[in-house]
């Protein structure tokens, strides 16, 4: 038996398709498949869900032959406040309303960097918040409440 | 002349006054964001696709397409000048640019990449221009087999064009194709996939899918490695090149233009395959060719014209069968959908007003773009100085307001969390995610055209190989996928994409 050298990446990347590819078909399963005359709403993701599987499969088999580049480092400070980011102006924006929604937003993506220093991090997020204001509420003129019901408005 | 009444017709649309201004916006936001270092035209076009949904749709397209060209040009200018390419279709421009900008002919070199864009893109846009009213002919003609192998070649070619191992690229094809399937299905009305949130009934939203892959996952690559960029900018002076080096483009320009034009079309990533083959051929006709790689002229207007040429040139399959040739495509193909308008053969006959406004507003895009940028250099290298610690609070937030402005839907919000989550992972695991946008678009259109083609032939599946253009269109793609499974071309790949890297 050769030793057991690994590649991550694809080792990883062969893991991941086969978790989505066995999601999707396991999803695609509980519908109705039809014909392939008739095809119901689960045909053709199953077939689609069954290559990925297989295509994971190849790429995991691979894995265990060659080995390729590292992974390489990882933003996990950028992954723990740039994502979030969305998910606040999401979750505030009906309910704060555009302008203090908007201005966590910024706040909280600013902090991604370690170079953001409290009072430069409050500067950008107001100077985004004032631009974006005047930009999308005043100009283009869209349906959004610059304060919400949260605050008294 | 049917051309010219439909150009006139064209310029007409193009050169209204509001037009004309949301085309100079979108050219010059294209810019702003072409030459801020690590964010590609593709994540720039992303993020600023909502910003257009509140026009019209001529010239929200309009404006799409003016912001991908000046992407294109403000990436080229990076390249010249600090030798970092705003996008990967103007790596090759940084090899002998930046070398031309460190022997202080930085505003040469800026010059004749703009007068090569130029030149491409007027050549490119009659182009379009000649061939897209054939090709829409026998696009009508085309029942649901025909556009289901169709969507199969161009699925087959992004994978031939992308990066890397070809199982993965094509995992990612399928994994697209899955998640455009998401929502509502057509035929029986059962929600699919949709994990009982009735919010994602519609689909997931292919804007926040493509904010998400694409930009969102491009911040986090940024945020690796915070380098300080240590930005030399040289001093651009002496805009105007010599009249020996004016000659000397002539030939690189022309060829570049050829070249550009004919791979543009294919599906993939033309411009950028454009710039690389361009550069190549340049290299092997040149009578010096050790020239190159230290400031050779005809690396700079070569490569230059092929990736403008391309850029227009891959307009064609989007207008005209709805098929998109590359990411930035199938965002367009996004935009129209959301505006309502069907992509396909129809545009051209139902839409004219639209179909040739977008195609004269391409060479007034790229007309601006000489004019304005040149005497604008300046403006964009100061930009260069700013913090990227500055950058993306902004992006995100604006990146927040389009999102939610398309549908008001806060689970679009959630979705592009979940995608740049996705779509960073992927990137760390080295898959690409430009076949991963096309499946997307394609796939709820894939799998309607292929139950529709069943359906039709009731339940022969033999349909797709005995109707003569079907069958012609799978071999184009079977070969395709023999070819780049030979192992002499895969080597091949593999060194054109490191010389790339």
């Amino acid at each position: 038996m050769k030793s057991l050298s690994f590649d991550k990446v694809n080792g990883f990347a062969g893991l991941l398709f086969i978790i989505l590819g066995g999601f999707f078909a396991v999803q695609a399963y509980g519908l109705d498949l039809g014909t392939a005359f008739r095809m119901g709403p689960g045909y053709f993701p199953l077939v689609l869900a069954v290559i990925l599987i297989g295509l994971g499969l190849i790429v995991l088999i691979q894995a265990t032959q060659v080995s390729g580049e590292a992974l390489g480092a990882v933003a996990w400070r950028g992954m723990l406040l740039i994502l979030p980011a969305p998910i606040v102006f999401g979750l505030t924006v009906r309910g704060l309303g555009f302008v203090p929604s908007l201005f966590l937003t910024a706040l909280v993506a600013s902090f991604a960097s370690t170079r953001m220093t409290i009072l430069r991090a409050l500067l950008v997020a107001a100077a985004v918040t004032i631009f974006a204001s005047l930009v999308f509420i005043e100009a283009l003129g869209l349906p959004f409440r610059l304060f919400g019901p949260w605050l008294g408005y | 002349m049917d051309l010219f009444s439909n150009l006139a017709l064209g310029f007409a649309t193009a050169a209204s006054p509001w037009n004309l201004l949301f085309c100079l916006i979108g050219v010059l936001l294209g810019t702003l964001i072409g030459v801020l270092p690590g964010i590609g035209a593709t994540a720039t076009i992303a993020m600023l696709l909502p910003i257009t949904f509140q026009l019209e749709p001529v010239s929200s397209l309009i404006m799409l397409a003016g912001i991908y060209y000046g992407a294109q040009y403000g990436g080229s200018t990076t390249a010249i000048l600090i030798n970092m390419p705003g996008e990967s279709s103007s790596a090759v421009t940084a090899i002998d640019g930046y070398q031309m900008a460190r022997k202080g002919k930085a505003g040469a070199a800026l010059a004749i990449a703009a007068i090569g864009s130029f030149f491409a893109g007027t050549v490119s846009t009659f182009l379009v221009a000649i061939f897209a009213p054939p090709l829409t002919s026998i696009a009508l003609q085309f029942g649901a087999a025909e556009y289901f192998s169709l969507m199969v070649v161009g699925l087959v070619s992004s994978i031939a064009l992308a990066h890397g191992s070809i199982i993965k690229a094509l995992a990612m094809v399928v994994l697209g194709l899955l998640l455009g399937l998401v929502g509502t299905d057509i035929y029986s009305g059962t929600p699919r996939f949709t994990l009982g949130i009735r919010e994602y009934a519609d689909g997931l939203n292919f804007v926040a899918v493509a904010v998400g892959v694409f930009g969102v996952a491009e911040i986090l690559r940024n945020l690796e490695s915070e380098k300080t960029r240590t930005a030399v900018i040289t001093k651009v002076s002496g805009l105007f090149p010599s009249r020996e080096e004016l000659r000397a483009i002539v030939a690189p320009v022309l060829r570049g233009t050829a070249i550009g034009s004919a791979l543009g079309i294919l599906p993939g990533g033309g411009a950028i395959l454009a710039s690389f083959a361009s550069y190549t051929v340049e290299k092997r006709v040149s009578q010096r060719p050790e020239e190159f790689g230290h400031g050779a002229v005809a690396g700079v207007a070569g490569p230059e014209s092929a990736n403008n040429a391309g850029a227009q040139t891959s307009f064609i399959p989007m207008l005209t069968l709805g098929i998109p040739a590359n990411p930035v495509m199938a965002l367009m193909i996004g935009a129209m959908i959301i505006q309502g308008i069907v992509p396909g053969p129809n545009v051209a006959t139902e839409q004219p007003a639209l179909f040739w406004g977008i195609i004269a507003s391409m060479w007034i895009g790229n007309l601006m773009l000489v004019i304005l940028n040149l005497p604008l250099i300046g403006l964009w290298v100061k930009l260069l100085t700013v913090p990227y610690y500055v950058l993306f609070p902004i992006i995100m937030a604006f990146c927040s307001i389009g999102v939610y402005s398309v549908n008001g839907n806060p689970y679009d919000l959630y979705a592009v969390a979940l995608f740049g989550l996705l779509g960073y992972g992927l990137v760390k695991l080295r898959c690409e995610p430009a076949p991963l946008l096309l499946g997307f678009v394609l796939g709820p259109l894939l799998e309607e055209n292929l139950r529709r083609a069943m359906i039709i032939s009731r339940g022969d599946p033999s349909v797709f190989v005995t109707r003569p253009i079907s069958a012609i269109l799978l071999l184009i793609a079977v070969a395709v996928l023999v070819v780049v499974f030979l192992p002499s071309v895969r080597r091949k790949r593999e060194e054109v994409f490191v010389e790339e890297d």
